[in-house]
């Protein structure tokens, strides 16, 4: 994204700790979290910062906990960010639930790791499922960003609050421990200057009505089908609006490489190498998961003869990489899981072998 | 003939919605609903007031107070309750809570919530079993108590004795107010308004968490008339949750 090449104002930081700097200079000054691996930056950053800037940090309880304090300041209209990773997330999916049914805005982090259930602390994109489908109960979305580099993390934690904020929606920075672990250089982004009112923030009813946070719809019969029907109606904006992605040397791909985060990284090492071979390959990377940007992908595929789609699970991307591409029968699929990276040698070999 | 001036003694609450309430008849919610709005009014809080609805029949008590309202997940009351006052202190924020919804689902938060004394204020209603879902065991069910879900009455031995909840909180350092009040007479309701008042006053002062317990009823869950529900909770719920303040910093 910053395709600014000036050396001068960078800086090395760690992934989780350019993203929490990034959240700051977004203006979240509330962060509420509980510790899990490999994540753990995120919290100890913003219990240093918070303070410095006058914001709030608080350790919660409990990843339930955490989530309904977002909630809550959510309500009473702050820029507000959580952040765990993988079986956290899965404990703060009620709260994203009721947040999405009370329309608040909020950002939250998964800073993937292994799973299912206690897996392991390394990275992994075992949770694309979750993220992209909802994760909590009922008919919902989140908005879902991929960082792929550290600068990334920062750039597309101030485009998060933004997004929040213009949809009140939650936005999901879905990272993994590789990302959030590693150190690269990165200059710091500015603040959008974007502001966003917020009538319907509960701060007391002074000179108003009384304002209701809430997404229970009883009475009448339908009133739920018609919260349903304005929060789609919201989705298909977002969808029409807001896709992100990357499309690297994929105008004359033959063999197009599909994947996020990490994944893509090593893709992009594995093009550059098959492109020095002779083997024009390309490379097509999400930045929104959800929105999935399904037009832009049926562009960069459509001289491709196979598409591989690259994931650190054993396929979930998959299924919406063929429900976007014309003649879903090209996508085949190599993924790691459990904590594994994928092998640039073995994208290689299987690219070579399709000519064959 | 001289026309009689009349002059107004008592009046609806500003802060009260002037609408009729889903409870059942003999229902406590309605009551402490009252006595709530009466102390909002008489502290001149209305525009400065959140209410915290849980889930439970109460899920819906934002619909009939006239300041902001906010919903939380079964059990989440006080995490949200911290998230809204951590943003804005000026505001009176009350987290109003079942006994499932505090000592059951939400014990964690509860306790937590406490142990920081957040300046916020819990009215904890106590009325020994679940009443929207329809009548199954609560945390705080009696002894013997027959409920849906122990058809042949609670059994400590199996399901455990009845917590409670004041003894609990009071063995934190950081609340400054918790008493256990009830509504089934008279006297008692009016010690229960002032206990409501003193615990939204010390958080205007700024002075940290206080937590009301109220024993109420649930004639329609418990099968009983709205007198004999009352009679029920003097002579079996009172005695083994004892009324009177725990603390009072």
């Amino acid at each position: 994204m910053n395709k600014d090449k000036d050396m001068s104002n960078q800086i090395l930081m760690k992934g989780n700790e350019a993203l929490a700097e990034a959240a700051i200079i977004a203006g979240c000054r509330f962060y509420f979290g509980y510790p899990i691996t490999p994540q753990n930056e995120v919290p100890a950053y913003m219990a240093r910062r918070m303070p410095e800037v006058g914001g709030t940090f608080l350790q919660a309880e409990s990843e339930l906990a955490a989530i309904n304090m977002v909630y809550g300041a959510a309500a009473a209209g702050a820029r507000v960010m959580t952040s765990s990773s993988s079986p956290g997330i899965s404990l703060k999916q009620e709260g994203i639930s009721y947040i999405a049914g009370a329309e608040l805005p909020c950002v939250v982090v998964n800073i993937m790791r292994g799973g299912p259930g206690l897996g392991n602390i390394a990275g992994s994109q075992g949770d694309y499922f979750q993220s992209t489908r909802g994760g909590g109960n009922g008919d919902y979305r989140t908005i879902v960003l991929t960082p792929a580099t550290v600068q990334e993390m920062a750039d597309l934690a101030v485009l998060a609050f933004d997004l929040a904020d213009k949809y009140r929606i939650t936005v999901l920075i879905l990272g993994d421990g590789f990302l959030g672990q590693m150190s690269e250089a990165l200059t710091l982004p500015k603040p959008s200057g974007n502001t966003f009112e917020k009538p319907w923030a509960l701060t007391g009813a002074k000179g108003r009505k009384p304002n209701k946070v809430a997404s229970l719809r009883l009475i009448p019969e339908a009133a739920l089908e018609e919260l349903n029907l304005v929060l789609e109606e919201k989705y298909q904006k977002i969808k029409k609006n807001e896709c992100l992605s990357e499309s690297y040397k994929t105008e004359d791909a033959e063999y197009l490489l599909v994947a996020y985060g990490t994944s893509s990284r090593i893709c992009k090492q594995a093009v550059n190498e098959l492109r020095k071979e002779g083997i024009k390959a390309g490379l097509f990377r999400l930045i929104t998961a959800w929105p999935f940007p399904a037009e832009a992908l049926q562009e960069a595929s459509a001289k491709a003869k196979k598409i591989l789609t690259v994931e650190m699970s054993l396929g979930q991307m998959i299924e919406d990489v063929k429900l976007s591409v014309k003649n879903p029968e090209r996508v085949d699929f190599y993924g790691r899981s459990g904590g594994m990276l994928p092998e640039t040698d073995e994208i290689k070999r299987r690219i070579k072998a399709y000519g064959n | 003939m001289e026309t009689k001036k009349f002059k107004y003694v008592y009046d609806k609450p500003e802060a009260l919605v002037d609408k009729t309430t889903h409870y059942c008849p003999g229902c406590g919610h309605g009551i402490v609903h009252k006595l709530l709005v009466e102390v909002i009014d008489e502290l001149g809080v209305r525009e400065k007031a959140i209410i915290i609805a849980p889930v439970g029949c109460s899920v819906l008590i934002y619909d009939y107070m006239n300041f902001d309202g906010c919903e939380a997940a079964h059990g989440r009351a006080p995490a949200v309750a911290t998230g809204l006052k951590r943003v804005n202190p000026d505001n009176v924020v009350i987290s109003y809570q079942g006994d499932g919804d505090l000592l059951a689902i939400g014990t964690a938060e509860a306790i937590h919530a406490a142990n920081r004394g957040e300046n916020f204020t819990t009215i904890f209603i106590n009325n020994a079993i679940y009443g929207m879902t329809g009548g199954q065991m609560a945390p705080t069910t009696m002894e013997n108590q027959v409920t849906k879900t122990t058809p042949t009455g609670r059994d400590p031995m199996d399901v455990g004795y009845p917590i409670r909840g004041c003894e609990l909180l009071n063995t934190l350092e950081a609340p400054v107010f918790i008493e256990r009040c009830s509504i089934y007479d008279f006297k008692n309701t009016l010690k229960t308004k002032k206990a409501i008042k003193k615990g939204i006053k010390n958080q205007i002062e700024g002075r940290g968490y206080s937590f009301i317990e109220v024993l109420s009823t649930c004639p329609t869950n418990w099968g009983m008339k709205p007198q004999k529900a009352a009679e029920w909770v003097r002579d079996v719920m009172e005695p083994y949750y004892p009324l009177g303040n725990f603390r009072d910093n």
